[in-house]
């Protein structure tokens, strides 16, 4: 058994608005280990965001416990929309986290232009975000989040902006990516293929108030990349698996 | 940029953009001559009195006139700088109150009402109140070219930054940014050409307010010439202050309207 990462335990979150009071999420316990890619499937609207924001202390929950393996574990959050600042050119955007984190000195500096270089984006450094596409710019996403050198990464509906065929490619890259750089991740996405074609293990969520209903290895080899893994007979198993628990 | 062309039938369409832009340009000469000629033929053949309307080429003598006197380089001296210290200050301040309104939401909140009434209440009312409190000089004039400006550009820049915030916000939060950094690195650069566009309203806006202010009080600059020209009816005095008025507030206007194409490069 791998080393746990971080635990959830019986987390509950209540929101609040003036006409009431919604529980988002329900007595969840969900453990992720080191190395390891989960994703998190569920209806819209389920909570599975609210998940990702309690995990990055964005949300404190209204009871129950979340646990870092270790004090300091850094996380690294990447968004459905890159959010890339128009002002800024890719290699200063890439930089942004290390600035607000005072954590950039040379040395951080090389390595985030490395991953730049690593990923095929050497090329547009000097260029603004309007220049890229949609995939260019979420990878470059991706690479700031990088550049913080995250123990786990969460990512929420990265692809969702994308049209299908990027959203593929670039699904395929950023699995390279994060596994290349031997990082955790959570992915929280609506879209089953997409979940089981990059996960380890696929935790499928209730509708709200979020509750964990099954955990689902997807059991493909850590170095088949998505594409090939749908292709794959056991593919669709797990595929219709996940799609009958997420029936009502 | 030099447009080469790659075929003749984008050449061709290259020239069809090129002849469009010319007529726009000769067309808009072609209104402004012909509505000179008219106005000076209408004069000439006494369609009107020009007495009462004037005539370009009376404009232009009074025009003439007041150059040999010395005293136009006086007058438009005087009402440039009290537009561009209006402009510059209102602009200032409003950029000012709509950080700290930014900074502080329940401020907004307080405010907001406040902010409506003043931006829909006409400020050249409070003309003969500064005569009182500040005293019948240049600076009350000035003070009316800050506040027609001030309101309208707090808005407008406090909803350019309210915009950006609610964009970025969440992925600044992600990587553990403070307000200020919020601000630094992403409202206050999104906010610049917002604070352009305001630039570009308050600009007219002051010279509403300085020529307001020079009709109620002053001893030189154009609104002076207008209003002494309707006294004592030198219907030409007043038509050539409102030319050279004209020339000016266009100047300006291009003038920001260049600042604005620099910075948004």
């Amino acid at each position: 058994m791998q080393s746990e990462l971080m635990k959830l335990t019986d987390v509950s979150l209540a929101y609040h608005t003036v006409t009431g009071e919604t529980l988002a999420i329900q007595d969840l316990n969900l453990t992720v280990y080191e190395g390891e890619f989960l994703a998190i499937v569920g209806p819209s609207g389920c909570g599975k965001t609210t998940v990702l924001s309690l995990i990055m202390g964005l949300l404190s929950p209204s009871s129950g416990g979340v646990r870092f393996s270790r004090e300091g574990l850094r996380l690294g959050y990447m968004l459905q929309r890159d959010h890339l600042l128009d002002h800024r050119t890719v290699e200063r955007n890439v930089l942004l986290g290390l600035e607000v984190q005072h954590r950039l000195t040379g040395e951080s500096r090389a390595r985030a232009f490395a991953l730049l270089d690593k990923y095929g984006l050497s090329e547009f450094r000097a260029y603004k975000p309007q220049q890229l596409s949609g995939g260019m710019r979420q990878k470059v996403a991706l690479i700031r989040t990088l550049a913080l050198e995250p123990d786990l990464l969460l990512l929420d509906e990265p692809f969702s902006a994308l049209d299908y065929q990027t959203r593929l490619n670039l699904s395929d890259e950023v699995y390279r990516i994060i596994r290349g750089e031997h990082k955790s991740a959570i992915l929280v996405t609506h879209d089953i293929s997409e979940a089981v074609s990059m996960a380890d293990r696929v935790a499928v969520f209730s509708a709200r108030p979020a509750r964990l209903r099954e955990l689902i290895e997807t059991g493909f080899p850590a170095d088949m990349p998505p594409l090939l893994r749908r292709s794959q007979p056991q593919f669709h198993d797990r595929f219709d698996r996940i799609w009958k628990e997420l029936q009502p | 940029m030099k447009k080469t062309a790659v075929s003749e039938a984008h050449a061709q369409y290259l020239r069809r953009i090129r002849r469009d832009a010319r007529i726009v340009v000769l067309s808009r000469i072609a209104v402004l001559l012909g509505f000179l000629l008219l106005w000076e033929l209408g004069a000439d053949l006494k369609w009107f009195d020009p007495f009462i309307l004037s005539s370009p080429s009376r404009v232009f003598s009074a025009i003439a006139r007041l150059y040999a006197d010395g005293s136009l380089w006086l007058h438009v001296g005087t009402t440039l700088l009290e537009t561009v210290l209006g402009f510059l200050l209102g602009t200032f301040l409003g950029a000012l109150f709509a950080v700290l309104l930014w900074w502080m939401p329940k401020l907004r909140r307080v405010m907001d009402p406040y902010l409506v009434v003043l931006n829909a209440l006409p400020k050249i009312a409070l003309g003969p109140v500064l005569i009182v409190w500040i005293g019948a000089g240049m600076a009350s004039i000035v003070v009316m070219g800050v506040l027609v400006s001030l309101v309208v550009t707090t808005v407008t820049v406090l909803n350019g930054f309210l915009a950006a915030t609610d964009e970025k916000q969440l992925l600044m939060r992600t990587l553990g940014a403070t307000k200020l950094q919020i601000f630094t690195k992403v409202v206050l650069p999104a906010g610049v050409p917002d604070l352009i566009s305001a630039l570009k309203i308050s600009v007219g806006m002051s010279w509403v307010g300085v020529i307001v202010g020079e009709y109620l009080v002053s001893k030189a600059g154009l609104g002076y010439l207008i209003v002494y020209g309707g006294q004592v009816f030198k219907l030409d005095l007043v038509m050539a202050s409102v030319a050279i008025l004209c020339v000016l507030a266009a100047l300006m206007y291009y003038a920001v309207a260049f600042l604005e194409k620099k910075v948004r490069q």
